[in-house]
């Protein structure tokens, strides 16, 4: 069921129910909005935040949680951000904030997109891309998926217990960790920045060539996934991208 | 609602707030936003086609259109990811020099703006005509780099920034308002950023 926006706003309140760290610089934050929807994974909300001078800033979140789910978002602090650092130092269980969603309806995946999928994050770029694995996890189909994930160290691996669990079901995910400033810890992962070799790796994990591929990070980290994933010989056709930063 | 404990923010230079839409933050940097990989598009396979329906009108191989009329515009940009960017420099030729060239005018009320990547959106042609948008070919005066659209894109800067289409190879003049990429994917079809056209559901 999918709740539609008030016709004078689309605006509503959503009041945070829990709160948890994920990594140094990551935290959860769950919503329950006043009216709740139904969102798919891979979509984002748009956070509104409002002085009492009247000044507003405004953030569009990716969800981090399977359809059904609630709405969890997984926010990173940028010191020089101003909403971010709201979340990690003010905000508390049990305060309103104004939330409009779900928005976007291009980097998604559902159940009948099928697959196999390629799925590339870095950093919080990963968010988007837990929704997505929960879904499957959730759903219980047997789509293969892969996920290369970057991050700089092994403590700022968000979802990481999460996401090993996952792995260790052998139920036709794989993942692969890549760490840009430490050595790998586990066997299949990697220390290096992503590239052709790294993306032609994972295609071949996979039981027969990507259907889709799914890559979401910092534009710089986007434009290298990406391009690394025509090296590897994905078709650009199929890959989708969710771009931040400067 | 006032939020609870949020006072400080990015608050604009006050001189220069009437210039930033409602919900929009001044960006310093030039972020870049795309639905997939960044094409690569060579100047000597670039071309440029005018078309009414599926009707090529005129094209343009890229030594030919950059023989056209060269203009300048420096616009205030506006990303309906809520960032605007002051006095963006841009050169490139005008939709009106482009039409006189072909010797037509405006066929039809609208327009789709087709991509080399299949990226398109739609303009009303109003939008477009009468000294309001061209295609940029230099930015800050040296070719547009590919992951800002180059060799060439749209700009059409008094809408939010997803209508000045990146890779751009041709205008599509439409009998009716037909959605781009985009605007078939929950957002707004005209996209003015004074009036918050961000989405679909948005007046």
């Amino acid at each position: 069921m999918t709740a539609e926006p008030s016709p004078q706003s689309p605006w509503q309140a959503a009041t945070i129910t829990r709160i948890q760290k994920r990594t140094p610089r990551v935290a959860s934050f769950w919503f329950q909005p006043t009216r709740p929807f139904a969102h798919l994974a891979g979509q984002h909300v748009d956070i509104r935040l409002t002085a009492p001078d009247g000044y507003q800033a405004r953030r569009s979140y990716s969800i981090a949680s399977a359809p059904g789910g609630g709405i969890e978002l997984a926010i990173e602090r940028l010191d020089d951000g101003e909403v971010s650092p709201f979340f990690h130092d003010v905000a508390a269980v049990g305060d309103e904030i104004k939330l409009r969603g779900p928005l976007g309806g291009h980097f998604i995946w559902e159940e009948s997109d099928g697959g196999p999928i390629l799925l590339v994050g870095g950093g919080s770029g990963v968010v988007p891309l837990m929704a997505m694995l929960r879904h499957r996890t959730l759903r219980n189909t047997a789509v293969p998926v892969a996920l290369i994930f970057s991050a700089r160290v092994w403590d700022e691996v968000i979802f990481r217990d999460e996401l090993i669990g996952l792995d260790d079901r052998r139920d036709g995910f794989d993942l692969v960790l890549t760490l840009t400033r430490e050595p790998a810890r586990r066997p299949s992962d990697y220390s290096r920045r992503v590239d052709a070799r790294m993306m032609a790796q994972a295609v071949e994990r996979l039981p027969k060539a990507p259907r889709l591929a799914y890559v979401c990070g910092a534009n710089a980290f986007v434009s290298a996934a990406a391009d690394a994933l025509i090296g590897a010989g994905v078709p650009a056709g199929l890959i989708r991208t969710e771009r931040y930063g400067v | 609602m006032v939020t609870r404990g949020f006072f400080s923010g990015r608050r604009p230079p006050s001189d220069t707030d009437t210039r930033i839409p409602p919900g929009q933050y001044l960006e310093q940097g030039f972020p870049v936003l795309s639905a997939g990989p960044t094409p690569r598009v060579r100047t000597e396979d670039w071309s440029f086609t005018l078309k009414r329906g599926p009707r090529p009108l005129k094209t343009w191989n890229w030594a030919e259109f950059n023989a056209l009329p060269q203009s300048n515009m420096t616009r205030d940009i506006h990303c309906v990811t809520a960032w605007t960017k002051f006095n963006t420099p841009w050169q490139g030729v005008m939709i009106d020099d482009i039409l006189a060239d072909a010797g037509i005018q405006p066929p039809t009320a609208y327009t789709l703006a087709l991509s080399f990547d299949g990226y398109s959106t739609n303009v009303p042609t109003k939008d477009l005509v009468t000294g309001k948008a061209m295609v940029a070919l230099l930015y800050e005066g040296k070719p547009i780099t590919a992951d800002h659209g180059g060799p060439a894109r749209l700009l059409v800067p008094h809408l939010y920034f997803w209508k000045s289409a990146k890779w751009v190879n041709g205008l599509q003049f439409t009998e009716r308002d037909e959605p781009g990429f985009w605007e078939l994917r929950g957002y707004h079809m005209y996209g003015d950023p004074w009036r918050e056209q961000r989405y679909s559901s948005d007046p």
